[in-house]
């Protein structure tokens, strides 16, 4: 008996057709995932990036002592979720005003005193970025009575984060959709190439076949068959990408770890469906 | 070498197919199995060859008991049982000496032997020059003795024939007939199902075992018919 890797490949070369089909089917579906996941990954990328903006500016009297500065900054250092607390003085502040807005250049060199007021920044690491941690570092500020006021986007920040919710969500309920149809799919590319043989599975067992010998090449086949669709599928997602990165704007690939899943996904899918199509086969003799 | 013990089978959707039959078929015995459509032959048969279990009684086979034999054992049973169909089932995009040498593949065979050991079984069974022809290109007689050599790969002691000349002429069937009688002649028990009662009575040698909607009505070797 040639050995079970052989007869497998063996099978795919006896009909190229129905396996070829089979895997392009199971790599049209993973592909449907792949987009999917291409295009997650992205708006992933995209809102992370914005949600990196979240801040909360404490403006500060003029007359705040170097000691009131630590304790307020400790405080909001200790609070979970923090990544920086970054202070800028009054001159910093002006400077940072010239830099974002160059006409105040010319009034201030006009100015007797520096209107702008020290402030600390305060930066959320990404698990920080909720409302109620951007809220709790608004109140703890609010109550030192050296804080002059507060600058957060309230509305703003709490869209966005409703828009990080939603995104959530419909990622999740749109992504189970989709591996769900894969999932079908595959099972059905797998079962019409099983069945399609079934004539071979009950001569096996009509001529007493080990069972471990009946199932070994086509868990394989089925193995190759999520595989080579696995593999088309990553190819034909890394070429919209560079379609879309070339021609329409610019897009991140998705993470390698994700590529590998899908592929041993494939795998997992093909060996399974292969596994339950040959156990119905062998139940008929 | 075969014992039906008080063995009835009971389908779900179709009733009773086989009502309380005790018999036993010894070594080198040539069986006709006979008796109208439904009457329990495949019934019979499907049981000696454990494709099915009885639901009641026991069924014993060279050895192995209904009872005691799990799915994974089955191998065992069907290596000591050949068995052909009126339809042959052949593989349909091999040739003659591929579907044979898949049966002897499948059940062990080394590869270097495979082929010619494949060839010698398509000799024993009139074939030897069809070794490379098509399956559609062949006769029905020609397939059922390709069906038959596969069911020779494993060196049975049994060999079932389900109604194996059911899609064939008049001189097909003499030649199958007379072929099992040959392999019967090697020691091998034969049974064969059929209700061509014109075919068994050209070999009086020959047991007969006769079924009627499920009972065992006559045994040519302990009554007379009528009994």
């Amino acid at each position: 008996m040639a050995s079970p890797l052989k007869e497998a490949l063996s099978n795919f070369r006896r009909s190229p057709l129905l396996t070829g089909l089979s895997s392009l089917m199971v790599g049209l579906a993973l592909f449907v995932v792949g987009l999917f996941s291409l295009a997650a990954y992205n708006l992933r990328v995209a809102l992370s990036t914005v949600e990196e903006r979240v801040e909360v500016e404490v403006f500060l009297r003029d007359d705040i002592r170097q000691v009131d500065l630590d304790a307020l900054t400790e405080t909001i250092e200790t609070l979970p979720g923090i990544e920086e607390v970054q202070y800028f003085s009054k001159p910093e502040a002006l400077e940072r005003a010239i830099r974002e807005l160059p006409e105040i250049a010319d009034v201030s060199s006009d100015l007797e005193v520096n209107p702008f007021p020290a402030s600390i920044q305060v930066r959320f690491l990404p698990e920080g970025r909720t409302t109620e941690t951007v809220e709790t570092v608004v109140t703890r500020a609010e109550e030192y009575p050296f804080v002059e006021g507060v600058r957060f986007e309230r509305d703003w920040v709490e869209r966005l984060f409703f828009l990080r919710r939603i995104g959530g969500v419909t990622a999740m309920v749109l992504g189970a959709a989709f591996a769900s149809v894969a999932t079908l799919i595959i099972g059905a590319a797998i079962r019409i190439a099983v069945f399609a043989r079934r004539e071979e599975i009950f001569v096996m067992r009509l001529v007493g076949a080990k069972d471990s010998l009946i199932w070994r090449p086509f868990l394989l086949e089925g193995a190759v068959t999520g595989l080579v669709g696995g593999v088309m599928a990553a190819l034909l997602t890394w070429f919209t990408h560079q379609a879309v990165y070339h021609f329409l704007f610019a897009l991140e690939w998705i993470p390698m770890a994700w590529v590998w899943a899908g592929i041993g996904i494939g795998i997992l899918f093909g060996i399974l469906a292969s596994n339950l199509a040959v156990r119905r086969h062998l139940r008929e003799v | 070498m075969i014992k039906l013990l008080d063995v009835s089978k009971v389908y779900n959707r179709t009733g009773t197919a086989l009502d309380r039959v005790s018999l036993h078929v010894a070594k080198g015995e040539f069986v006709f199995l006979t008796g109208h459509s439904g009457s329990g032959k495949s019934t019979t048969l499907r049981l000696i060859h454990m494709s099915e279990t009885p639901t009641q009684g026991e069924v014993r086979v060279s050895g192995f008991s209904s009872l005691r034999t799990s799915r994974r054992e089955i191998w065992k049973v069907r290596r000591r049982v050949g068995f052909v169909f009126q339809d042959f089932r052949l593989l349909p995009g091999r040739d003659a000496l591929d579907n044979v040498g898949f049966a002897l593949e499948v059940t062990g065979t080394p590869k270097k032997e495979v082929r010619p050991r494949a060839q010698r079984l398509l000799s024993q069974v009139g074939l030897s020059a069809k070794g490379s022809s098509q399956i559609h290109e062949l006769s029905g007689g020609e397939q059922q003795r390709v069906a038959i050599a596969r069911a020779l790969a494993s060196e049975p002691l049994i060999l079932l024939a389900d109604e194996p000349t059911g899609n064939l002429d008049e001189r097909a069937t003499r030649a199958i007939v007379e072929l099992f009688w040959e392999i019967n002649a090697m020691g091998m028990a034969v049974i064969m199902a059929t209700h061509d009662l014109e075919l068994i009575r050209k070999y009086p040698k020959a047991r007969v075992l006769e079924l009627d909607q499920g009972a065992l009505v006559y045994d040519s070797s302990t009554m007379t018919k009528g009994d």
